[in-house]
């Protein structure tokens, strides 16, 4: 469940790729060729061979995993790794626990914190202000107050210290991969790395959370672990690649002046990709909260815990207020790192009068200090008083949900059948009801079609795998139900897309909400969608769209405003209607960004299978919710979650050699840039 | 100049709002209740930490909060309240992060792993907490209304078409639950020659809100439910009538044809904690209460929006007799 708030848009300007070169049969020809044939062999021999098996039966392969996690388990007390890492977590217990009691949570014997919540906002804005001006104090400032106004002040403290000891350590252990990633000169290295990174990424947590639990403790430690593995990857993966590109034409210069290698890292490589990195601090901040419901389970402090709660209160409104704050909570750090690496850009250029700088945040400081003192002596600045605006707001989204799903059930219902009658049944017949050698095959010959032999060899890796792992017809169960969402993706993205790109103030309105359906957890949206959809495949789908939809639709909004305008002008003066123009310049232009729209959505829409696990989707999702829930399961939970990573990298893995058989992208710098800026 | 005028301004601002704020302010001195903290806290009694592990149901969040109140206001423990599932409870055990599960629905997996004897001997059983777990296959109420028969399993066929859905492939669907639970629905269907297919639900919330639709909007829902569960005073709900269960019928669950048992609910604590002893292990000994009791208090946390602390208080304010037969 990667989070991104804004992708760097791609340089603009950046030529089409020519075109490939003529063949006899195009690949689509040969793609339905293959799909024709499937669909003959499915129509002889569906039904056998499926490999389905019941939902509690486990193959030998997922029991041993489920006996070497009790062996660990029963070590526990005689371990010396568990030993070693238990005093970690106890360690970071105490680092969260010391935070909490100077800013969330009473410090006994004080009947407060520390510092209460009028001294913390002060704080905060300061040093919004000392890092990124004015406008981004108010960001601070107001975001801070709106914590304590909808009666969240606690658990959003909470968060943030969690957020913030993972990040650091996210920081503090991924600097040092990301400059072997960036400075690496064997390719064996860096690809070890990144697929170790796509592993980690498409890991779902529900598998790892348990042992996390064995070897770090419950609470607040766990909830750090789980932040930081989830969170690390963007760092290393965007800093490493921006250190990589630092222009060679600077470093031989520099290099001719004899300078160590240490020297190049530290005066020309880490400097020259300083943009870079932020936007991966970014990322590594942004992933970082996303965990928060997740941390929650395992007694993790943070907003994610009244979201939780409420989820098994079915309590809409509830769910969403401080789900809110954490959309809140993202977009105030989304902000405020960006304006602070530009800031930090303008001070470096010289652009910025110092000795004003200094005498303004010199007073402002004291201010701050005021209002630390004020709320160290007042009960009411240190408490943040009662209000009515969390539970009123709570209300009026129960009254709208409510409305909304007694109105429109009708019609959500109509097309929920629609779409599982006549595309999600056919297409999951196709591939999960053929024998599993037929799908397979295909499954490889389709590769083969669009990747050519660089597909080959990782998708037969992958398919090996899942049949290894024992849960082949549940793969294929999720397999399609990423596909059909992908497919609702891509019309999205593609509608909102060229609509956005098109109309600046289209554009300007629909940021926010992106933003938001990225960052929301999506336990808060959830009974809604079961109310409206019931509890089905199609909910899954409509969930994972939901957070998929967002990266999809900004890449493809970029990638159409990146067609040059000298092309639009030349064909608006042969008098091509609008609808022309779209479809036969922008869209064929920007066509190496729908691509990527269409990896990423697929990859973002796996992520959501184990969401979908729990609104009935069954398949891979549910065994995962499944090893979680019951000890005995564990194997075929975290089976299950080897094959979602399979089924991930295999489409990725396609999807790139697809994409560089057809050299969408001879520009070397493009296709990794965005790639690992979304952190995929 | 611009900047300056606003770093001004900005200080103006929060020195304004700290000395108005601080002007209306009646919560008192942080000082005196500081001095007030430290003095209570020297005449506190010997009952020390009480790790109560919250499992997420409502339910269990009455039983934990009522127990943990009782502990606190009456025995001046120290609670604190863990939110977890069943699985990483008992794993805490071991570890003294957890010392109360207060209501357990059957884990053999997890009791052959903790328990003495099998396993690491880090749980004991504390023994049932007056708790009944009834579950079974139920319906809406209207359903039950419209069409009485359908509550005997024998006619569950006629109307299996009914219950078809976009998920069920041409059977009717039958909505498994949450996979925490215990869940032989399958291999009844099968045994019993149902023309039924499982969906599992994969969540409470999602099981509920089927449940509260299929009610509103008078559809065809037949699925695995329990008591008790706060829902049953929102959403009338009728239980179908499978054959009833017999000693040993559940033994194999290849072979299961018959309804589920009632499960007398339990109390599962830390070992090593039940070993110290103390007035806050004995209150977990002694607490046992009724179903009625709980949905009560579940009721005043779903339905009336109180916090679980504060259901839980108002509960044991009421309720003197009860609170008394626990701390002895």
């Amino acid at each position: 469940m990667t989070a991104t708030i804004a992708p760097p848009r791609p340089q603009a300007g950046a030529e089409p790729p020519p075109p490939s070169e003529p063949r006899s049969l195009p690949r689509w020809a040969w793609a339905l060729v293959v799909i024709g044939v499937w669909i003959v062999v499915w129509a002889l021999t569906k039904g056998t061979d499926t490999l389905e098996i019941p939902v509690r039966v486990h193959t030998e392969v997922q029991q041993q995993l489920t006996d070497f996690r009790d062996s660990v388990l029963a070590s526990r007390d005689t371990n010396p790794l568990i030993q070693f890492t238990y005093s970690l977590g106890g360690w970071f217990t105490d680092v969260v626990d010391w935070a909490q009691r100077m800013i969330s949570i009473p410090d006994f014997p004080r009947p407060v914190p520390q510092i209460g919540w009028l001294g913390v906002t002060a704080i905060a804005t300061w040093i919004g202000l000392a890092v990124a001006g004015w406008r981004i104090a108010l960001l601070v400032g107001a975001s801070f107050v709106s914590f304590g106004l909808f009666g969240y002040w606690s658990d959003s403290m909470d968060l943030l210290i969690v957020t913030f000891v993972a990040v650091v350590f996210s920081v503090l252990i991924g600097m040092p991969l990301a400059v072997w990633l960036g400075t690496s000169r064997r390719p064996w290295v860096v690809s070890m790395i990144n697929t170790l990174l796509d592993i980690f990424q498409t890991m779902p947590t529900f598998v790892y959370l348990l042992p996390i639990v064995l070897f770090f403790g419950i609470g607040a430690s766990a909830a750090v672990v789980c932040t930081l593995i989830y969170a690390l990857p963007p760092i290393i993966r965007v800093a490493g690649h921006g250190i990589r590109n630092v222009s060679p034409t600077t470093i031989e210069a520099t290099d001719a002046a004899g300078q160590t290698s240490f020297q190049r890292l530290r005066k020309v490589q880490l400097p020259m990709a300083r943009k870079t990195i932020v936007v991966g601090l970014n990322q590594t901040i942004m992933a970082a909260l996303s965990m928060a419901t997740i941390a929650a389970y395992v007694d993790g402090p943070g907003l994610g815990k009244p979201v939780l709660s409420a989820l098994f209160k079915n309590d809409v409104g509830g769910a969403f207020v401080p789900g809110m704050l954490i959309v809140v909570m993202a977009v105030m750090l989304d902000r405020t790192t960006t304006a602070a690496s530009e800031a930090s850009e303008r001070a470096a250029r010289g652009q910025v009068d110092l000795r004003l700088r200094r005498i303004v945040l010199a007073v402002t400081a004291v201010g701050a200090l005021v209002a630390v003192w004020a709320s160290r002596t007042y009960i009411s600045l240190a408490e943040f008083p009662e209000t009515s605006w969390g539970p009123t707001l709570a209300g009026w989204v129960d009254d709208f949900t409510e409305w909304f799903t007694d109105t429109f059930r009708g019609a959500t219902d109509w097309f929920k059948n629609l779409i599982s009658d006549y595309l999600l049944n056919p297409l999951q017949s196709l591939i999960a009801e053929s024998p599993w050698y037929v799908t397979a095959t295909a499954i490889l010959l389709l590769a083969f079609v669009f990747g050519r032999a660089r597909a080959l060899l990782p998708t037969v890796i992958c398919l090996a795998g899942l049949r290894y792992f024992g849960l082949w017809h549940d793969s294929m169960i999720t397999l399609t139900m990423t596909l059909v969402g992908t497919l609702l993706v891509m019309i999205l993205a593609v509608v909102f897309g060229v609509w956005m790109a098109r109309r600046a103030s289209v554009d300007l309105m629909l940021r926010p909400v992106l933003d938001a359906g990225q960052t929301i957890p999506p336990f808060v949206y959830l009974i809604p969608m079961l109310a409206l959809f019931g509890p089905t495949r199609f909910t899954a789908i409509v969930a994972g769209v939901v957070y998929a939809a967002p990266v999809a639709i900004k890449l493809v909004a970029d990638g159409v405003r990146g067609v040059s305008p000298t092309t639009l002008e030349a064909s608006r003066s042969t008098g091509a209607t609008t609808w022309q123009e779209i479809t036969k310049v922008q869209l064929p232009m920007s066509r190496s960004s729908l691509v990527l729209a269409a990896n990423q959505g697929l990859l973002y829409v796996l992520a959501m299978a184990v969401i979908g696990g729990m609104v009935g989707a069954g398949a891979l999702g549910y065994d995962v919710v499944l090893g979680f829930s019951r000890s005995e399961e564990w194997g075929k939970g975290a089976a299950a979650g080897i094959s979602i990573v399979l089924i991930g990298i295999m489409v990725d893995r396609i999807c790139r050699a697809a994409a560089h058989d057809e050299a969408v992208t001879h520009d070397a710098t493009r296709r990794p840039r965005w790639r690992a800026a979304l952190g995929g | 100049m611009r900047k300056m005028r606003i770093g001004t301004k900005l200080t103006a601002v929060a020195a304004v709002a700290a000395f108005v704020l601080a002007g209306c302010g009646d919560g008192g001195s942080i000082d005196e209740q500081t001095e007030a903290n430290e003095s209570g806290a020297a005449g506190a009694g010997d009952c020390g930490d009480l790790n109560m592990a919250v499992n997420p149901w409502v339910g269990y969040e009455a039983s934990a909060y009522v127990v943990g109140t009782v502990a606190q206001e009456k025995l001046g423990c120290k609670v604190n309240y863990k939110d977890l599932k069943e699985d990483v409870s008992w794993q805490g055990f071991g570890t003294g992060e957890v010392d109360v599960v207060i209501e357990d629905w059957g884990h053999p997996d997890l009791e052959k792993k903790f328990f003495d004897g099998s396993g690491d001997g880090s749980a004991t059983d504390f023994g049932e907490n007056g708790n009944v777990g009834i579950i079974g296959w139920y319906v809406p109420g209207w359903l039950a209304e419209e069409h009485p028969d359908i509550l005997d399993w024998n006619n569950l066929n006629k109307y299996a078409k009914e219950f078809a859905t976009s998920e069920s492939g041409g059977k009717g669907q039958f909505l498994g639950s949450d996979p925490s639970y215990v869940q032989f629905d399958e291999a009844i269907i099968s045994n019993l020659g149902l023309d039924f297919k499982v969906v599992f639900s994969g969540g409470e919330a999602a099981t509920i809100t089927a449940f509260e639709q299929a009610q509103k909007n008078k559809e065809w829902l037949i699925g695995y439910f329990w008591e008790p569960q706060y829902v049953h005073a929102e959403v009338p709900m009728e239980k179908v009538a499978l054959p009833p269960y017999e000693d040993g019928c559940q033994d194999d669950p290849a072979t299961v044809d018959c309804d589920y048992p009632e499960t007398p609910l339990k109390k599962i604590v830390s070992t090593s904690w039940a070993d110290e002893g103390g007035p806050g292990v004995d209150l977990v000994k002694n607490f046992n209460w009724t179903n009625d009791d709980q949905n009560l208090v579940a009721a005043w946390i779903t339905s009336d929006g109180m916090s679980p602390a504060d259901a839980a208080a108002k509960w044991v304010e009421e309720n003197p007799d009860k609170v008394d037969a626990w701390i002895g």
